[in-house]
């Protein structure tokens, strides 16, 4: 079995185990190509079916081509497709492009708040009905227990000491400490009620795995990952205020890989181009303590 | 055409005593083979510079503020980097005595081990306790590195005298290595480049010898194991594929193969095998998430243990002596329910006897009659009901189990023997009943489609003089003028006859004896394709469960029948009180159509 098979049989493995063991399920999906990544094992480990909603946090920021991208797959894959937004902050301005906050505090406002507000159900969720292609409220405010997200081992300091099943106590507060073993494919499923778990199937995959994967099985992704003809690519996708592309000339999938194994970019952080990691000296600590993913 | 890189992933874990030098080591690694981003080693040591503190390799593992603040690494963090042979990842586990239970989860999902042991302070307690934890935890593959060596001017003497301490530890504990190696992470010497100073040391490099490990070996050679994880049907746009999913732990499985399950015994044949985006296989594999449908419609749960016929039977039973480690504050006890997850099946445990716990620093035995935190201990655990597993000596992977207490993985371990215990004789019967059990040429679909209905036992229940009886033949009466072939079993056609060796000493025992038979019977007549009602009093969840075991479909429908459910058993349908026999008749009725056992009509 090559080394993707095998990666790709633990995440399902993983995925597997976050569906049977917890009633309120959901996954993460930034429009990202991890998070992309993760909603096609989804597919692949229940045999095509999503049988989960997907939550999406929109900071209204968002480069428009992830939206109109985010759309397309939940009409054509027929997903449970859910938003969440800090209405409050866009209305009162509190954000960095407003010039009102720092970019770590806007941040805050809209995803880590959002997200919080969104996964325990306080605030209102947007579902997608597929009758009248629209969101409307979804009456479904049961806080989620799970939720599967597409963080990786390689992309910084922090993201480094995540367990595939990461308990959250109410707060969201991250009790580095005290994160419970993980061993033999056992993992943290019985849980304190008011707690909920994060579920990282991809914490052993690398960027380029990420990329490698795409190309075996054909995922679909967002164009501005690619060159499309100015000399520049997204290497992470975030807010468009926040993030710049880097300088390549991959115009397709198989151009990325080649770019990633000439070992161009070995000595650049992935996440470069996202300016408020370079806010946060813990690199991205702070925020992830906070709750931000 | 641009393929996959094809080099082998291994993961490697390195521990050893706390201040021995691991981080060094691996800060040392990743320097000398540039596996650095850009800009971090100039990072750190600016950092180093702010703070006063003289620049050490181990800090630029330290990417977490706090961990820096207490000076220890506290959690198995993953470090990547490569050779021209292969992609490593480097778990570090720590060494501090308090975070035994990351050492754990790092050494747990590694092929092979790096134990570093500090020259000038020699063998200490972790030193040990961590070779003892890597033998329990099956890791074969070990190289002793003997750090600091810069210390002791890397003096051979010193270094052999280690060496030889160490080898006759590890002997006791049955690893055999021959690798050691002496190095100085702080300097370099012998761990990506061979060193000048230790002239009289003429083999390999730490780099060299991880690179000399073998990956992990597949299990391809052994029977076929695949703990069921889950069961899907997911009825979107019409599928109506059942699927039993799981990841093999080892063999192979293809088509029309003959599954057994296991405790339950059921089996069946293999139909297909399930894939999404891709051609299904010829066969399935050792590692491979699957999923495949059965010919037959039985019942299965999760936790279950599928097995190919021919080949041989998994151990069953409830009673287990084990080896196993403790990681929680509080101790195991003796008396206390905890909870045991052996691969998908999940059930209560109890200590019946503690044999003996283990010093793994010092190999002695003594006894106690609770398991405390970082103890090594043999003991005998009585299980709630019955798991399917190997033992340790023969498939490793599913003779290993974890303990929760309050809700937290508080220890593990591996099975080394199955005993007996007091259901073994109705275990038994199913398992060999099953075993045998002459799967017809006709299917249950095919029975179904003759018979326009689905076999299914309805189980009426309540507390005694509720009308169930009344009610259970008026149900019978209706279903039979509709055209269903169905069939009321009185619970005295049982008990006067195949019951008449037992009837009149119903303790408990002979109590769980006439369910078992009342199954067995509803069994054979399910298997025929009929409708079957039998009516029972305040049946527990326990007896249900016997029931589903017992039987080879699914389909039941339990029914309560009285204001207050008196029992701990979750129903299908609840009707308080019986206004008159056509009304609730009609209810059943009802749910029947809904669940699609019988059809709506239009």
């Amino acid at each position: 079995m090559n080394h993707l098979r095998k990666l790709e049989n633990k995440s399902i493995f993983i995925i597997r185990e976050a569906y049977s063991q917890f009633k309120n399920l959901c996954a993460l999906w930034s429009i990202g190509k991890d998070s992309t990544v993760i909603l096609w094992l989804i597919r692949k480990a229940f045999f095509g079916h999503v049988p989960i909603p997907l939550v999406h946090i929109d900071t209204s920021f968002k480069i428009p081509e992830m939206i109109q991208y985010r759309d397309r797959l939940a009409l054509e894959w027929n997903l449970n497709m859910i938003y969440g937004i800090n209405k409050d902050a866009l209305k009162k301005k509190d954000t960095f492009p407003d010039k009102n906050v720092s970019r770590l505090q806007c941040c805050k406002n809209l995803k880590t708040e959002a997200l919080k507000n969104t996964l325990n159900g306080t605030w209102a969720r947007y579902r997608f009905n597929h009758d009248t292609k629209k969101y409307e409220i979804d009456k479904n405010n049961e806080p989620y227990t799970g939720v599967i997200l597409g963080v990786r081992a390689d992309e910084e300091g922090s993201r480094s000491k995540e367990r595939y099943f990461s308990p959250r106590d109410r707060y969201n507060d991250w009790i580095l400490e005290d994160q419970p073993p993980e061993f033999w494919n056992q993992y943290k499923t019985d849980f304190a009620p008011g707690t909920h778990v994060r579920i990282h199937p991809l914490l052993d995959w690398t960027e380029l795995n990420i990329w490698e994967y795409i190309e075996l099985e054909k995922i679909p992704t967002v164009s501005l990952y690619y060159n499309m003809g100015d000399g520049k690519r997204y290497r992470s996708l975030g807010c468009w205020p926040c993030t710049s592309p880097v300088e390549s000339d991959a115009k397709n999938v198989k151009e990325i890989i080649e770019e990633l194994r000439t070992g161009r970019f070995s000595n650049i952080a992935e996440r470069s181009g996202r300016e408020q990691d370079k806010e946060d000296m813990g690199g991205l600590e702070q925020l992830r303590r906070d709750g931000y993913m | 055409m641009l393929g996959v890189e094809n080099k082998e992933n291994m993961n490697i874990v390195i521990v050893g005593h706390v201040d021995h030098g691991k981080s060094t080591i691996i800060g040392r690694l990743l320097s000398d083979t540039n596996s650095l981003p850009k800009g971090k080693l100039e990072q750190v040591k600016e950092t180093c510079r702010r703070n006063s503190k003289p620049f050490e390799y181990a800090f630029l593992l330290d990417a977490l503020k706090d961990e820096q603040a207490q000076g220890i690494t506290i959690d198995s963090a993953r470090c990547f980097f490569k050779t021209k042979k292969r992609n490593y990842i480097i778990i570090d586990a720590p060494g501090h005595i308090e975070f035994l239970k990351n050492m754990i989860t790092g050494a747990s999902s590694a092929d092979a081990a790096l134990l570093v042991i500090d020259a000038s302070e020699g063998i200490q307690e972790n030193s040990r306790r961590h070779g003892y934890m890597l033998s329990l935890l099956g890791i074969k593959q070990i190289a002793v590195l003997i750090n600091k060596m810069d210390i002791i001017d890397y003096e051979e003497k010193k270094y052999n005298k280690i060496v030889n301490e160490y080898k006759s530890f590890l002997k006791k504990i049955d690893i055999k290595t021959e690798i050691f190696l002496p190095i100085s992470g702080f300097y370099g010497d012998n761990v990506v480049n061979k060193s000048d100073r230790t002239k009289w040391y003429k083999n390999f490099t730490v780099l060299e010898v991880l690179d000399n490990f073998n990956a992990g070996k597949t299990a391809l050679e052994n029977a076929f194991r695949m703990p069921v994880q889950d069961i899907y049907k997911f009825t979107n746009n019409g599928d109506n594929r059942r699927i039993i999913a799981g990841t093999v732990e080892s063999g192979k499985l293809k088509v029309g193969d003959e599954i057994v399950f296991y405790p339950s015994g059921k089996k069946s044949k293999v139909k297909s095998l399930e894939v999404f985006n891709a051609e299904p296989p010829e066969t399935v594999s050792a590692g491979e998430s699957v999923g495949f449908t059965l010919k037959d419609q039985i019942y299965v749960k999760r936790g279950e243990l599928a097995v190919i016929h021919e080949q041989e039977k998994p151990k069953v039973t409830s009673r287990i002596k084990v080896n196993m480690f403790w990681l929680s504050k509080d101790p195991m006890i003796i008396d206390k329910e905890y909870l045991l997850k052996i691969n998908t099946a999940k059930v209560f445990a109890k200590i019946e006897k503690i044999n003996k716990i283990i010093d793994a620093s010092t190999l002695e035995d003594f006894e106690k009659n609770e398991i405390e935190r970082h103890d090594v201990a043999e003991c005998i655990l009585k299980l709630e009901r019955a798991i399917a597993f190997n033992l340790a000596n023969e498939i490793i992977s599913i003779s290993r189990f974890v303990i929760i207490d309050n809700y937290e993985i508080s220890g593990g371990g591996i099975i080394t023997e199955a005993l007996e215990d007091k259901q073994s004789w109705v275990r038994d019967k199913i398992l060999l009943r099953n075993y045998k059990w002459e799967i017809s040429e006709i299917t249950n679909d095919e029975r179904a489609e003759k018979y326009n209905q689905k076999a299914t036992l309805i189980l009426i229940t309540g507390k005694k003089d509720v009308g169930k009886k009344n009610l259970a033949k008026a149900l019978e009466y209706q279903l039979f003028k509709d055209g269903k072939i169905v069939y009321f079993l009185g619970i005295g056609n049982v008990l006067y006859g195949i019951d008449a060796d037992i009837k009149g000493m119903m303790n408990n025992k002979e109590n769980v004896e006439h369910l078992r038979r009342l199954a067995e019977v509803s069994n054979i007549l399910l298997d025929a394709g009929i409708i079957l009602i039998v009516t029972a009093v305040e049946l527990t969840q326990n007896d249900l469960e016997l029931i589903k075991a017992t039987i080879n479909t699914d389909r039941i429908e339990t029914i309560w029948i009285g204001d207050e459910i008196t029992s701990d058993i979750h129903v299908d349908l609840h009707l308080p009180v019986i206004k008159s026999e056509e009304d609730t008749v009609n209810k059943i009725k009802n749910l029947l159509q809904e669940k699609g056992i019988i059809f709506k009509p239009f």
